[in-house]
């Protein structure tokens, strides 16, 4: 054996010298920037631990985050060119679709998280109990499904700018909030307010079930660059499956940019952020992670083209240029 | 098995135990009867502390509210101008200390048609008034809850504590005051006036509520945020209910969602924050909604009754130690003589009456049986030492008596039959002395060939003198019965010498009587003493008359006459002592002259020997056993005539 040279041994050492050069390609890195449409909270988790973890720049990318916020419009920064990137809701990307060329290069969240809140002291069993109700509603696409839902029950609700708080529906001046499943309805909890006080209405339980986040680009970035757009897919949906198994590594790093950004931040709620998002990202019956499915694209277009939202949508293949399965 | 334990185990483990109970019965009792009293104070003191506390803090906040409640009511004159709103707002931030900025925020394009935002904002910093527009693409401030919320609810607000980038990007909470203008008859919403505290004047309020060493207040929202509390990563970030979630303690929630609901109420938290017990004292704020706690770490409210309680346990362990010590001191001290005298009274009951008994000099009760040992002791030996000497005496005067018995017995005629060789009569006799010497007296001799004398007598007394009396009165019989005489002169002669000289003045009862044991003719004489039976052979028995005359030895001058009778061949006389008539069974009755005379009446053939044989057995018969109270003493003399072959 001496003097020879052993085949797998030289093939462990290329293997080995191939994934270094590959994982610092300093030469081969692509500098590209993401901004996410909300503030820093596990809502993002994948995002942060595919950077933290180095997925992105494993796949060639040297990727800035930028947080969103109130006042930041996701659509807006990928016009002006100040993202490559920008995670939006499907009903977003299509309605932005109508003036910028938008393209989704990858679908992470399933189903619709978004909801009404009501407590039941407020007395409205059903949805069309809203009627002449104060509603808070986000602006933008948080609008779409709620609009949508009370012109099919033919119900007239005033409309109120929901803030970044639940306070005005905590003191009573809103009779409906608007609610992330994974944020509003576990702050409620964490203001003291117990289940059975609440009575929550879920869009994912009609068939406005849209999916949300997803991962858009311009289409032009999508045509000039796709090893960008599927490298930067491919490691987010490796960030979220270290996520949804590191859950206490991740819930560090996501408190750690809360107290970066000086959002107020506690566990017990991005925990439960957490455990929401691997619900919608990761549903039973679901497609594999990353993927849009046609159904549930042609599900949205359908019901955005029905209700006049849009006029002129694109077809699936046009839009989506993401992972198939 | 019982073992056995002394008397100083004994008494130190009962007072011991009964001390122990006392003294842990104090202890606990002053333990949990402090720890009340404690309580109950630190309950009082911790409700004045809190209630004292959010008075303060809704002092500030009711002099804020006025304040921003005055400008919003002057805001509703429309006459003021734009810059008489900033000097307005200036003015008044420069003379609230309290208030950290105030901004007046209108409604878009209301003062100004082509303007949408319009919402100056002075502010403190660095220790002068700053001043910044509010409102920008940015930051739109419409939708900003203490624009918002005063708005839609249409009454001033306190907002949730939120950090202000916008502003002085600092932690504050704002007061919001909606003000109205009238337009075209109808009351509009114009804008808000906000006064912002900052919470770092919170913070360092409540930072300086020390309570013990660790203890602290701690403040909540409406929305049961941390608005201050000592650690400062809970401040904003944690609701009391995240909180709860995190430490997985529904209790803490519960008394969080009490917290909001404005009460106030001093309880126990054992255990939810750590594992130390805590209590916690809340109360609602008048204004803002807020609520305050004020949390007690248990063990160091507790720390003076915890230390009191040491020390008086110490002090209980020491003087029980002590007692214990003193007890067993005393008991031994009591003991060890007690042992020592044990063993010296075992000495002395094995017989060393030599012994020393232990030096006890204790002027107390052990002192007292000491004494009594001592004594004891002294006695016994004086006592033995004259039992000893008595003994001996005794021993000596018995054997002595013994002898003399011996002596007494050997001077009378005891071998029978006494004459063999003449079968003219056959005479025998017995006596059996009450003690070792007696006072009978009985004899039998030949005064001449032909003549026999026999004779019984009864000394008074018994004993040592009435055995002298009786040798003295048996050897002057001899002596004068040898002289020839009859009875009669015989009792007379030896009355007369015992008389004389007889300064006892003892007597004796004599009976003399000389037989010719040829002819059967019997002489006899009586002196005091009870008749003798004459029995005829083949006849009836019957009592030889007495002659009346006295007993000898008394009177010296007396004369015995002398009788005669004759006897026929068989024919018996029986002498006997008093001895055998006053026998007495155990129920003190006496055999008596009657009984003696049945069985000499039922007597066949009667023979001598057999006579004194039979009445003698009859007479034990009769006393069963019972102490012999007299000598008794028989003599039976049986005439057979002469015989010529």
């Amino acid at each position: 054996m001496q003097n020879s040279h052993h085949p797998i041994k030289t093939m462990i050492t290329a293997m080995v010298l191939g994934l270094l050069l590959h994982a610092y390609p300093v030469a081969a890195m692509e500098k590209a920037t993401i901004v996410l449409q909300w503030l820093p909270q596990a809502q993002f988790a994948g995002y942060y631990m595919a950077e933290d973890k180095g997925f992105y720049t494993a796949e060639g990318v040297d990727l800035t985050i930028i947080p969103g916020g109130p006042d930041i419009l996701a659509s807006e920064w990928l016009e002006a060119g100040k993202a490559d990137f920008a995670t939006m809701f499907l009903s977003t990307g299509l309605l932005k679709r109508e003036t910028l060329p938008v393209i989704n290069i990858g679908q992470f969240v399933q189903h619709s998280a978004l909801m009404l809140i009501t407590k039941k002291e407020a007395g409205i069993n059903r949805l069309k109990d809203l009627e002449g109700k104060k509603v808070g509603l986000w602006a933008n696409e948080f609008q779409i499904q709620p609009r949508i839902l009370f012109k099919r029950l033919g119900i007239e609700v005033t409309v109120i700018p929901q803030s970044s708080s639940l306070d005005l529906f905590l003191r009573d001046g809103v009779q409906a909030a608007s609610g992330m499943w994974f944020n509003e309805y576990h702050l409620l909890l964490s203001y003291g307010l117990d289940h059975n006080q609440l009575r929550p209405f879920f869009f994912r339980d009609t068939d406005l079930d849209f999916p949300e986040d997803g991962i858009y680009t311009l289409e032009t970035t999508a045509n000039t660059k796709p090893d960008l757009c599927r490298a930067v897919v491919s490691a987010t949906a490796n960030g979220w499956e270290y996520a949804f198994e590191h859950p206490e590594e991740t819930l560090d790093a996501v408190m750690q940019r809360m107290i970066k950004n000086r959002i107020p931040a506690n566990r017990a709620h991005q925990r439960w952020m957490l455990d929401r998002m691997k619900d919608i990202i990761m549903p039973e019956n679901g497609p594999p992670i990353g993927v849009l499915r046609q159904k549930d694209f042609e599900r949205v277009r359908t019901v955005l083209m029905e209700t006049g939202f849009m006029d002129n949508a694109p077809m699936f293949p046009e839009f989506y240029r993401g992972p198939v399965r | 098995m019982n073992k056995r334990h002394g008397l100083a185990f004994k008494l130190a483990a009962l007072i011991l135990s009964c001390t122990f109970v006392i003294v842990a019965a104090i202890v606990g009792y002053n333990y949990y009867y402090s720890r009340d009293i404690i309580l109950r104070q630190a309950e009082e003191s911790s409700r004045n502390l809190a209630q004292d506390t959010a008075g303060r803090i809704d002092s500030v906040l009711i002099t804020v509210q006025k304040v921003a409640d005055n400008i919003a009511f002057s805001l509703e004159n429309a006459t003021l101008t734009k810059d008489e709103i900033l000097e307005l707002n200036k003015r008044v931030l420069a003379n609230n200390p309290e208030i950290y900025g105030m901004a007046i925020a209108f409604e878009p394009y209301f003062l100004e048609a082509d303007k949408l935002f319009f919402a100056p904002y002075y502010y403190k910093s660095g220790g002068r008034i700053a001043f910044s527009m509010l409102g920008n693409p940015a930051y739109r401030y419409f939708y900003m809850d203490w624009y918002q919320i005063p708005k839609e609810l249409e009454r001033p607000v306190w907002t949730e504590p939120y950090h202000d980038d916008g502003g002085g990007g600092v932690l504050m909470a704002t007061y919001s005051v909606p003000f109205f203008r009238t337009i075209g008859g109808e009351r509009v919403f114009a804008g808000v006036v906000t006064a912002d505290i900052s919470l770092d004047w919170l913070e360092e309020m409540l930072e300086r509520i020390r309570v013990y060493n660790t203890g602290f207040a701690f403040l909540l929202s409406r929305q049961g945020t941390f608005i201050a509390h000592p650690d400062p990563t809970l401040v904003i970030n944690q609701t009391v209910f995240t909180l709860a979630e995190e430490l997985d303690s529904p209790r803490l929630r519960s008394i969080g969602q009490k917290m909001l609901a404005g009460e106030n109420s001093f309880v126990p938290m054992d255990g939810i924050f750590n594992d130390a017990e805590q209590y916690l004292f809340y109360t609602g704020l008048k204004h803002g909604g807020w609520s305050l706690g004020i949390l007690f770490p248990k063990n160091e409210m507790m720390a003076d009754v915890q230390r009191l309680s040491n020390i008086m346990t110490l002090i209980g362990i020491a003087g029980f130690i002590i007692l214990a010590l003193l007890i067993i001191y005393i008991a031994r001290k009591i003991t060890n003589p007690l042992g020592k005298l044990s063993d010296s009274a075992l000495e002395i009951a094995s017989g060393n009456l030599d012994i020393m008994l232990p030096e006890i000099t204790s002027s107390d009760e052990v002192g007292d049986l000491t004494n009594s040992f001592r004594v004891m002791k002294t006695s016994l030996k004086e006592y033995i030492e004259n039992l000893t000497t008595t003994t001996a005496a005794k021993e000596r005067i018995e054997s002595e008596l013994r002898i003399a018995h011996d002596i007494q017995m050997s001077i009378l005629p005891k071998l029978f039959p006494a004459f063999p060789e003449r079968p003219e009569f056959d005479v025998f006799a017995s006596i059996e002395p009450a003690k070792e010497v007696g006072g009978d007296l009985y004899d039998f001799f030949f005064v001449d060939d032909t003549h026999f004398c026999f004779l019984l007598g009864d000394v008074s007394g018994k004993g040592v003198p009435a055995a002298f009396f009786m040798a003295v009165t048996k050897t002057l019989l001899k002596v004068v019965c040898e002289k020839g005489l009859d009875p009669g002169q015989v009792l007379t002669k030896v009355n007369s010498d015992l008389a004389a000289e007889n300064d006892s003045c003892m007597f004796v009862t004599l009976f003399l009587a000389i037989m010719d044991i040829e002819t059967g003719e019997t002489q006899y004489a009586n002196a005091g003493h009870n008749p003798p039976i004459y029995l005829p052979c083949g006849g009836k028995p019957e009592w030889i008359p007495p002659l009346g005359e006295p007993v000898a030895g008394v009177m010296e001058d007396m004369e015995y006459s002398t009788k005669t009778m004759t006897l026929n061949c068989g024919d018996i006389i029986f002498i006997y002592t008093d001895g055998v008539t006053e026998a007495m069974n155990p129920e003190k009755e006496l055999y008596s002259d009657q009984r003696l005379m049945d069985l000499l009446i039922d007597t066949d053939k009667p023979f001598a020997p057999e006579l004194v044989k039979t009445i003698d057995d009859s007479i034990k018969v009769f006393t069963r056993g019972a102490e012999q109270s007299d000598d008794i003493t028989m003599l039976a003399m049986q005439f057979c005539g002469k015989c010529d072959k």
